[in-house]
């Protein structure tokens, strides 16, 4: 058996094949629930990291000419990203369990040797009760790094924190 | 309903750790916490697909609009992109960036003082062919100093990102050189703690991917995550 290839840091000069309209999933035309995703991402400072790399996968709304499902932002000096997509809503989970609507959410950057992986949940769905990730993660304020919460209309924020205080819930995937 | 098969958990030590004291900027930015277990879901065993048709290929990195070649040693590189079952990974978009001959990125953090090469980006786009296999022409990129300690140099590099089929096969990682002195004093290479494993980061000269007359050529295989059971096949 073959093993996988060693991951090696994106780096700082990532931005040479950036293309910012990666960061629209909604530029092909597809309709649906439009909303913001935005957070800064944050150092063990609390130090906003402005050269990184924000990577979003969704698996719902399906992927279709329209709907890439997936998007990609820089971060600027305060360390935001800020994604334009449709709302996603459940989708299966292992055995006969249902997902509660979640993005994945990749931060890539200088000082990562390899992607850092969590989900963006949506504060206030009634399925978040009942989601498998979500019931896992015993420590309430752990688990609610992984929630947006509104901020203004359709739009959700989800701050990342590296290291520290407030630490994101980061998943082995 | 079926579960999504899982993607094979990577092999021990040959992915590197989130903290790496030797790499500085690793310091503030790795987390304190273990990860989290997460069984793969449709999230992680489905993935992004991208078409030559949305996403243009740019295969010769030395030729641009001005229409003026970049400066330097024209290289090829090519090899092929399989999974850990050693299937091959077909039709998958590989980007690719670097630095130009001399050690300086075209981008405005970059402050090396080392001169820009008009012609020369440092940006390509690839897609695998049925068989998984890849290739394009570039530069060979420069060395190039960086602030991590004292006199401390970036080996010869070349940056990839894959995607394969699934959000679990995600992969961002670095091409080396052979025979590179740099490379034994550099922390993000030496990051990967699996010595079999860093050193299949480093291409291989290949005199059959070498054009005559033409351009040296150089072979970089790269294995993406495979599923841990093999899939029903119809």
């Amino acid at each position: 058996m073959a093993i996988a290839t060693a991951s090696q840091t994106i780096g700082p000069y990532w931005h040479l094949i950036e293309d910012s309209t990666w960061a629209d999933l909604t530029r092909f035309g597809a309709e649906g629930e439009n909303i913001t995703l935005t957070g800064a991402v944050l150092d063990g400072d609390g130090q906003p990291c402005a050269d990184a790399c924000v990577e979003i996968w969704q698996s719902d709304p399906p992927v279709s000419e329209k709907f890439p499902g997936f998007g990609r932002s820089n971060t600027d000096s305060k360390g935001v990203f800020r994604f334009t997509t449709l709302k996603p809503g459940p989708v299966p989970g292992r055995g006969n369990a249902q997902q509660a609507p979640h993005i994945a959410v990749t931060v890539l950057s200088r000082g990562l040797m390899r992607g850092l992986v969590t989900r963006a949940y949506f504060q206030g769905d009634k399925l978040n009760e009942t989601d498998p990730l979500l019931m896992s993660v015993e420590d309430p304020a752990r688990r609610a790094t992984l929630i947006a919460r509104p901020d203004g209309a359709g739009v959700w924020r989800m701050d990342i924190k590296l290291q520290g205080d407030g630490e994101t819930v980061f998943l082995d995937v | 309903m079926n579960d999504p098969t899982p993607f094979r958990p990577y092999a021990q030590g040959t992915q590197p750790p989130y903290d790496v004291p030797e790499y500085r900027g690793t310091n503030k930015r790795h987390p304190k916490h273990a990860l989290h277990a997460l069984p793969h879901t449709v999230t992680e065993t489905t993935g992004p697909r991208f078409s030559p048709a949305h996403f243009p290929p740019a295969v010769d990195m030395t030729i641009n609009t001005s229409g003026k070649p970049a400066l330097g040693e024209r290289i090829i590189v090519a090899g092929t992109i399989t999974d850990e079952n050693g299937r091959p990974v077909p039709r998958t978009m590989v980007e690719i960036w670097q630095c130009n001959a001399t050690g300086r990125y075209d981008h405005p953090a970059d402050q090396h003082d080392a001169p820009l090469d008009p012609n020369f980006h440092g940006e390509g786009r690839v897609f695998t062919d049925d068989n998984g296999r890849y290739r394009f022409i570039t530069i060979r990129p420069g060395a190039y100093p960086w602030p991590n300690h004292k006199n401390a140099w970036r080996p010869n590099h070349i940056h990839f990102s894959y995607f394969g089929p699934a959000f679990a096969t995600r992969l961002i990682t670095q091409m080396y050189f052979p025979g590179d002195p740099l490379l034994a004093l550099d922390p993000i290479f030496n990051g990967v703690p699996d010595a079999h494993a860093r050193d299949r980061l480093i291409a291989q000269f290949d005199l059959d991917i070498t054009q005559p007359d033409w351009a040296l050529g150089y072979r970089f295989d790269v294995v993406l995550r495979g599923r841990a059971a093999t899939p029903m096949e119809e």
